[in-house]
């Protein structure tokens, strides 16, 4: 098998009051050395599947396989050492470094689970250098640091545990409009330069188009449309990736207010056009 | 950060019109006696009725601050000097009981998240018609044609029936539709924005843009419009203040500030931009 | 680096929080200490009986001519270290079982919780009672009657802040890097469970104090002639007349539950969230 991460048919239930499906059978692959984006909007399940890609989510069909055998699900047991190449950046730079413990250190976490590997190892102050920070960020605990520099310090210890795929959930949401795109540019480099494949998930076509090999567009739990990014963007096919891309508004300085869709959800935006997918 | 940039090409329009809001060099400190810790160092600002006035920045550069200064929404601790003017009135130095009347009535804010802006457990019928009674002395029955006036006007569906309603049951997008119909309810002149579509998708902002535009149009109101989204000023604003460490860089008329940026940092604003030579380069 | 270590934070410089450690510290140093440098034998009966508070007796003395002073003083070495005996085996226990409920979840977290439910439900001093009665009076087994109701508390607490964290993406980032459980409890869960713990644990000295105390009082723990302050207000009963027999042993219960839970108080500040939060950085 030459892919690197297949999901194929996958479904995801919350049962709470009512069954809420987040995923809706939905397959992608990633080859090694491909940046994929997942795109779309708030509740279009976009997060849910990119925790069950990494095993925080119980598929309720379907499946998800890394290098042909099935992500176990992340539950109380240690993970095994084959599925410590399977990385993940959080959204929120607050929650996703240990308040506790010094930078330096949490970065060696992930040194540690690339060299029981067999992975080669390396020093915290590389990976500081690596993601744009001064190396004596090293003695630095989470609270004296920006949500910036914890972002990528999140991103220097997801890429010190030497990952072969990156999952990214909305890596570059909470940061500063000024470091979004160079971030995002960032870890498209860094993954790369390591060979691995790069599931990027966001909400900002405009900044994923620059960084995604691919596309993936997502609406209510269903791809609505997918393929080469630049074919996405500049020649959306799908009503709601039209919808989508038209509504951002263009920062030119020329005062054009952004199509607005006629409704609250157009019912076209749910349908299924064979012509949109895995476009080439 | 000395070199100002002060508008040049006035915008005709701009110079007809006498400003509702005037800030002149507001000062902002937070913290104890000893401790004063500087986040607006003298700026100043001018808002006039149907133009909004954009104020861009990052966090931490003190643009929230300025906008809940002009509500006295400001922490017990902190040290405001500088003035606000609302037409012939002095804002800073009222106290609670004068703002109150200005607050809601004269000026009215909107907010990033519209979920936390309503109270949960009471219906949007009983927000927006409360406010009207004891603002407006309306009767219940005038209150509540008022409140279904405001709804549709905020473009609301099915109005009537939807101020019996609880604000979890609309979208993120109706809620902040409803939330500026409250603000709107007591016919304001001046409407604060702090970024009032960052928690939205993009396919609502744009329809939300749309109705703030259109609100300071017909209704000749004064807008603020706090973002840090450069694509969101360009639809909407009027005039652009950009902010960093609490001082105003640079202010001019939208397009000047897009296509002939002078201050370095409004400059290396726009090179983030996705899709902006600057950022091709880099990603070289 | 090494400078937040060694620096004393500025919330703990509370008033209240300084007079609170150094009573406490006070009381710990005379409970290790005072058999060395009492005046009188705590358990002879050679002074006048009921003798009033003098030069000689600072306290008076009791019915059977016992230096009241002298036995508070060692008085403090039985109640002291015991209460804090009990509040490090609760506090042990407790932490365990609800970081091993909240972090395992499902049955065991049911299995555990459901028992600790158990333990709750009977009012503390009764059960207290009724395993001190089982056991024979003593003071041992007023420890033991005290931890049996006092460690579900640390349970209750350590599992609802372990389930807090559990989902942190920072735990979830270790276990996706391969930490064992122990691992995940040890690097990602103990240090964030520490300061609201150790809160707990200073304010529970105080309890412990008054419930061992109060179960000597009841005569279920020091048995005589031990000088214990519970079993000697108690013999004050008897002698009501004589006020000093009764009033010190209060004063001293007294002073050392406040003290601890000022000190619990003060650390409850420094290890508050939102003090925490405000530390990291507030949004402009």
């Amino acid at each position: 098998m030459s892919e690197l991460l297949e999901v194929s048919d996958l479904v995801i239930e919350y049962h709470g009051a009512t069954v809420v499906r987040a995923v809706d059978h939905v397959s992608l692959t990633i080859a090694p050395g491909e940046v994929l984006a997942l795109v779309g909007e708030s509740g279009c399940g976009k997060s849910s599947l990119a925790r069950a890609v990494v095993g925080m989510e119980k598929p309720r069909a379907g499946a998800v396989t890394y290098r042909g055998s099935e992500v176990p699900l992340l539950g109380v047991r240690r993970r095994r050492a084959q599925f410590t190449s399977i990385q993940m950046v959080f959204q929120d730079p607050n929650s996703s470094l240990n308040p506790r413990i010094r930078v330096g250190q949490q970065i060696s976490e992930g040194i540690r689970a690339a060299v029981e590997r067999g992975d080669e190892g390396s020093q915290p102050e590389e990976w500081l250098e690596r993601v744009g920070l001064p190396i004596e960020m090293v003695a630095r605990y989470a609270h004296e640091l920006s949500g910036g520099q914890r972002q990528r310090v999140a991103i220097a210890r997801a890429l010190a545990a030497r990952p072969d795929l990156l999952v990214a959930d909305e890596p570059i949401s909470a940061l500063d409009a000024s470091s979004q795109a160079s971030v995002a540019d960032m870890m498209r480099k860094l993954a790369l330069d390591a060979g691995a494949g790069l599931l990027f998930i966001s909400h900002d076509l405009a900044i994923v188009r620059l960084i995604a090999d691919r596309t993936v567009v997502m609406y209510r739990g269903k791809i609505v449309e997918s393929g080469v990014s630049d074919l996405i963007w500049n020649d959306p096919v799908h009503p709601y990736t039209r919808a989508l891309i038209s509504a951002i508004p263009e920062p030119d300085g020329k005062g054009n207010l952004p199509a607005a869709p006629a409704a609250d959800a157009p019912e076209e935006w749910r349908m299924t056009l064979p012509e949109a997918l895995d476009r080439a | 950060m000395s070199d100002i940039t002060t508008p040049q090409t006035a915008d005709a329009a701009a110079a007809s019109t006498t400003p509702v809001l005037t800030v002149d060099g507001l000062t902002i400190g937070i913290g104890s006696r000893k401790n004063v810790k500087s986040i607006v160092k003298g700026i100043s600002l001018a808002l006039t009725p149907g133009r909004i006035q954009g104020l861009a920045g990052e966090s931490g550069s003190g643009k929230t601050v300025t906008s809940l200064a002009m509500l006295g929404l400001l922490p017990s601790n902190a040290v405001v000097g500088g003035s606000i003017r609302l037409g012939d009135t002095e804002l800073v130095g009222m106290t609670h009981r004068q703002l109150n009347e200005i607050r809601g009535r004269r000026i009215a804010m909107i907010f990033q998240d519209p979920s936390s802006s309503l109270h949960p457990q009471l219906t949007v019928g009983t927000q927006l018609t409360d406010h009207v009674k004891r603002h407006m002395k309306m009767s219940s029955k005038q209150a509540r044609a008022h409140a279904i006036e405001l709804l549709d006007r905020v473009r609301v569906p099915n109005p009537a029936e939807a101020l019996a309603r609880y604000p979890h049951q609309f979208s993120g997008g109706q809620r902040q539709r409803i939330a500026i119909a409250i603000a709107l309810a007591c016919d304001p002149i001046v409407l604060l924005a702090d970024e009032p579509t960052t928690a939205l998708d993009v396919t609502v902002q744009a329809g939300i843009l749309h109705l703030l535009r259109d609100l300071a149009d017909e209704r000749q109101l004064a807008v603020l419009l706090v973002t840090h989204d450069l694509g969101v000023m360009s639809a909407i604003a009027d005039d652009i203040a950009v902010m960093r460490h609490g001082e105003i860089v640079e202010s001019n008329v939208r397009s000047e500030i897009f296509v002939n940026p002078q201050h370095a940092y409004t400059r290396e604003l726009l090179a983030s931009l996705p899709g902006a030579a600057g950022f091709e380069e880099a990603s070289e | 680096m090494r400078k937040r270590r060694l620096k004393i934070p500025a919330a703990w410089i509370t008033p209240l929080g300084v007079i609170g450690a150094v009573i406490a510290i006070a009381w710990v140093g005379i409970a290790f200490t005072a058999r060395l440098w009492v005046p009188f034998d705590p358990l002879s009966q050679d002074l006048p009986r009921l003798q009033a508070p003098g030069i000689d007796t600072l306290m008076g003395t009791d019915a059977l001519g016992r230096d009241i002073f002298s036995r508070l003083m060692t008085g403090a070495s039985v109640t002291i270290p015991l209460a804090l005996m009990l509040v490090l085996m609760s506090l042990v226990v407790g932490t365990l079982i609800g970081a091993i409920a909240g972090y395992f979840g499902k049955w065991v977290d049911e299995l555990l919780m459901r028992l600790t439910d158990l333990v709750m439900a009977f009012p503390t001093v009764i059960l207290a009672m009724v395993v001190a009665a089982a056991l024979g009076p003593s003071l041992f087994n007023a420890v033991i009657a005290a931890f049996v109701v006092s460690w579900p508390q640390y349970a209750r607490m350590t599992r609802s802040i372990v389930l807090g964290l559990r989902t942190q993406n920072y735990v979830m980032a270790g276990r996706l890097m391969g930490f064992s459980p122990f691992k995940t409890l040890r690097v990602d869960i103990a240090p964030n469970v520490v300061g609201p713990i150790l809160v707990l644990a200073s304010l529970d000295v105080g309890t412990a104090i008054l419930l061992l105390s109060g179960l000597s009082f009841l005569g279920l723990g020091a048995q005589p002639p031990t000088a214990e302050w519970g079993s000697m207000i108690s013999a004050a009963i008897q002698n009501f007349d004589s006020w000093w027999i009764g009033l010190f042993p209060g004063l001293a219960i007294l002073t050392v539950v406040m003290a601890f839970n000022f000190v619990g108080d003060s650390l409850r500040d420094i290890f508050d969230p939102t003090s925490q939060v405000s530390r990291a950085g507030a949004r402009s």
